[in-house]
C-alpha cells in the first residue's frame, strides 16, 4: 500500500502544486489520478519515487517512509512509465528493457534473455529485441516502455499518461492488454491520466484532482458516477455519466427478440445471415445492397456497447451473437430503453 | 627560344622526387610526422579541456553563456596573431604553438559538446533518473551516448582546423608541413610550396576518413542519422508486428 499523509508540494515562487494530500493506494490495485491539466497529478506521482521531494508531509510504501531509503535504490524497486516512453535511442530494445536489471548487477546475457521474454509478455514479437527505438511505432515504443518498467519485477508501478500520445485505436489495444497483464501480475499501480474515460476503464480506484492540487473525491469508478461529491466532480465525470455508467452493467439480463422474427416493418429492415447463421448486414427498404453491421455483442458485453450498436445501426437495433458468432437475438433501442427504466426502478426500490 | 611547354610537371617535381621521401634527416616523412604530432597533441589537450567543461555545462545547464561566448570569441581570434603574442611572451618553442592551436580547437569542441547535451531527449533523461540511475550514470549511460553524434562532429571539425592551421608552427622556426610552405616561399621554390599544400590537404582528408571510422565505431546506430534512415526506409515493407504509424523522434531527420 502506498500512503500519502498530508503531503504538500510548493514549488519555488510559491506555486502550490499539491495541497495537503492524504490518500491510500491499495496493494495490488490500479489507482488512477485524474483531473484537468496542471492540477498536480504528475507532481503527486513523482513524489512517490522522489523525483520530486515534498515540501511537507510523508509518503510511505508498505509503512516505510520513502525518504528513509536511498533514492536511486528506491527507484529501482518502482517501475516507471512515461508519456513518450522515454526509451534510450542509443540502446536496442533488449538493452532498454534490461536497464534496471543491469543497474542491479544482473549479468548481460541473463538480462537480455529475460528482456526477450518480457517482449512476448507485452505482446511484441521477440524479433524486435535487436531493433533500435527509432525503428518502432509509437504503440510499440510504449509497450517496450512497459516491459522496461516490469523488468526488475517491481511491486509498485508509476505510470504517467502512458497511453496519451498514441492514436485512439492503438490506445484501446494498449489499455486492454494492460488490464490483462495486471490481472496476471497484481502490481500496486499509480496511473495518471487527464482522460476520465481511461480512468473509469482502468481504475480499481479513481482519485479526482482539481486545480490547486486538491483531492476532489476518491472512490471506485461506479461510486464517482453514481454519487459525485460535488459540482466539480459531477462536471468532470460528465453530463453523460448516465451513459458511462452503462459500462458497468452487462447485457446478460437484456431480453432479445428472435432473429427469424426480426423484420422491422416500420423501417423495412431485415437481418441478413450467411449459411452458418452469422450476421452479414442489414437489408434496408427491401434493397439487395447490404448496409454494414456496426458490430455485434454477447451477453458478457456492457450495455454501453449495446446501446451504441443500436443507435448506430441502420435498423435501430443491435445484434446479439453466441460464442461461435452465430446471431441469436436482436434488440431495438426502444427495448434497451425499457430495460434501463426497469433497472432504475429496481435500484430505486 | 620557345617557352617551356610543360610547366605543370614542374609543380610535382618536389613532391615526386624520391630524395625528399628519404626517412633519414628532414625529408617529407619527418615533416609529416611532426605535423601529425602537433595535430594530435593539440586535439588531445583540447579535448581534455573542452569535453569535461562542455559536459558539466550541458548536464547542469549552468554557465551556458560561457560555452556560447568562448565559442564566439575563439572563432574570431586570429591564430597567427595569438602565436606571435605567445612567442613574444614565452619565447620560441613548441609551447606557444600548441597553446595557440589549443585556443583554436577548444571552442568547436566545447560548443558542440554543450549543444549535444542540450539536444538530448528530455523524456529519456527523465526515464533514466526515474529508473534509478545515479547522476554520473545518467550522464555517461544516457546523456553522452545520445549526444555523441554532435560531440564527435565537434571533435572532427576541430581536427580539420588544427591540421590545416598547424602550418603556422613553421613561422616560428618549428617543423611540420608548414616548413615546405615557408622554405619554398623564401627560395621561390614553388614546387616545394605546392608539395606542402597538397600534403596538408591529403593529410586532412586521411585524418577525416580515419575519424569517420572512429565515429562509426563509437556512436550507436540508434542515434546515427544515416543508419537510422536506412533501416527506416527498409521498414517500408509490410510489417506484421507494426500496428501503427512509425514515429519520427526528435533529433532524427529524414
Ligand atoms: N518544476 C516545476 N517548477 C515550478 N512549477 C511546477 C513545476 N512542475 C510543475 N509545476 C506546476 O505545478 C502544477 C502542477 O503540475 P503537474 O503536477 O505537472 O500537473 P498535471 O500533471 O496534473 O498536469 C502546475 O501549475 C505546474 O505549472
Ligand atoms: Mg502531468
Amino acid at each position: 500500500m502506498i500512503t500519502f499523509d498530508a503531503v504538500t508540494k510548493a514549488f519555488p515562487g510559491g506555486n502550490v502544486a499539491v495541497d495537503n494530500l492524504s490518500l491510500e493506494l491499495p496493494t495490488g490495485q490500479i489507482t488512477v489520478f485524474v483531473g484537468p491539466s496542471g492540477c498536480g497529478k504528475t507532481t503527486s506521482l513523482r513524489m512517490i519515487n522522489r523525483t520530486i521531494e515534498p515540501t511537507s508531509g510523508t509518503i510511505s510504501i508498505d509503512g516505510e517512509d520513502v525518504t528513509s531509503q536511498d533514492a536511486a535504490l528506491l527507484r529501482r524497486r518502482i517501475g516507471y512509465v512515461i508519456q513518450h516512453a522515454g526509451l534510450f535511442p542509443h540502446r536496442t530494445v533488449a538493452d532498454n528493457i534490461a536497464t534496471v536489471p543491469l543497474l542491479n548487477g544482473v549479468n548481460k546475457a541473463q538480462a537480455r534473455e529475460q528482456a526477450r521474454e518480457l517482449l512476448t509478455r507485452v505482446g511484441l514479437d521477440e524479433s524486435l529485441a535487436s531493433r533500435y527505438p527509432a525503428q518502432l511505432s509509437g504503440g510499440q515504443q510504449q509497450r517496450v516502455g512497459v516491459a522496461r518498467a516490469l523488468a526488475a519485477d517491481p511491486p509498485v508501478m508509476l505510470m504517467d499518461e502512458p497511453f496519451s500520445a498514441v492514436d485512439p485505436i492503438v490506445r484501446d489495444g494498449l489499455q486492454r492488454e494492460f488490464l490483462r497483464l495486471q490481472s496476471e501480475l497484481g502490481k500496486t499501480i499509480a496511473f495518471v491520466t487527464h482522460d476520465i474515460d481511461e480512468a473509469i476503464k482502468l481504475g480499481d480506484r479513481v482519485a479526482i484532482f482539481r486545480e490547486g492540487g486538491h483531492l476532489a473525491q476518491v472512490g471506485s469508478p461506479q461510486d464517482l458516477l453514481d454519487d459525485p461529491a460535488d459540482e466539480f466532480v459531477a462536471d468532470f465525470v460528465g453530463r453523460d455519466r448516465g451513459f458511462r455508467a452503462l459500462s458497468f452493467i452487462t447485457a446478460e439480463k437484456l431480453e432479445v427478440e428472435q432473429v427469424s422474427a426480426y423484420v422491422d416493418r416500420a423501417r423495412g429492415a431485415s437481418l441478413v445471415l450467411d449459411d452458418t447463421g452469422r450476421p452479414t448486414g442489414w437489408s434496408v427498404d427491401g434493397q439487395e445492397v447490404l448496409r454494414a453491421l456496426p458490430g455485434t455483442f454477447t451477453t458478457r458485453d456492457a450495455l454501453r456497447l449495446v446501446t451504441d450498436l443500436a443507435i448506430t445501426s441502420p435498423a435501430g437495433a443491435a445484434v446479439r451473437v453466441d460464442e461461435a458468432g452465430v446471431a441469436d437475438g436482436v434488440v431495438a433501442h426502444e427495448a434497451i430503453a425499457r430495460h434501463l427504466t426497469a433497472l432504475r426502478r429496481e435500484t430505486e426500490r | 627560344m620557345p617557352a617551356p611547354v610543360v610547366p605543370m610537371l614542374n609543380y610535382f617535381a618536389y613532391l615526386f622526387d624520391g630524395g625528399h621521401w628519404s626517412l633519414a634527416g628532414e625529408g617529407i616523412p619527418d615533416r609529416l610526422l611532426q605535423h601529425i604530432a602537433y595535430t594530435l597533441v593539440t586535439l588531445a589537450i583540447s579535448a581534455v579541456i573542452a569535453l569535461p567543461v562542455g559536459l558539466f555545462i550541458g548536464h547542469t545547464n549552468r554557465g551556458a553563456f560561457l560555452a556560447i561566448n568562448i565559442g564566439n570569441a575563439g572563432r574570431s581570434l586570429p591564430t597567427f596573431g595569438l602565436l606571435s603574442l605567445m612567442v613574444v611572451l614565452v619565447g620560441i618553442g613548441t609551447l606557444p604553438v600548441i597553446v595557440a592551436l589549443v585556443v583554436l580547437a577548444v571552442p568547436p569542441i566545447l560548443a558542440s559538446t554543450y549543444a549535444g547535451l542540450r539536444s538530448v531527449d528530455r523524456s529519456a533523461v527523465d526515464a533514466a533518473i526515474g529508473m534509478g540511475m545515479r547522476p554520473i550514470q545518467v550522464l555517461f549511460r544516457a546523456e553522452v551516448p545520445m549526444a555523441l553524434p554532435l560531440i564527435v562532429s565537434g571533435l572532427r571539425s576541430a581536427l580539420l582546423q588544427v591540421c590545416a592551421t598547424a602550418t603556422v608552427a613553421a613561422y616560428v622556426g618549428l617543423g611540420g608541413l608548414g616548413r615546405l610552405l615557408i622554405d619554398g616561399l623564401s627560395t621561390n621554390d614553388y614546387p616545394q610550396v605546392f608539395a606542402g599544400a597538397v600534403l596538408v590537404a591529403v593529410l586532412a582528408v586521411l585524418l577525416d576518413l580515419l575519424s569517420a571510422a572512429v565515429e562509426r565505431a563509437v556512436v550507436s546506430p540508434g542515434v546515427r542519422e544515416r543508419s537510422v534512415r536506412r533501416t527506416r526506409w527498409r521498414r517500408a515493407r509490410p510489417d506484421p508486428t507494426n500496428e501503427d504509424a512509425p514515429t519520427s523522434p526528435v533529433g532524427i531527420s529524414g
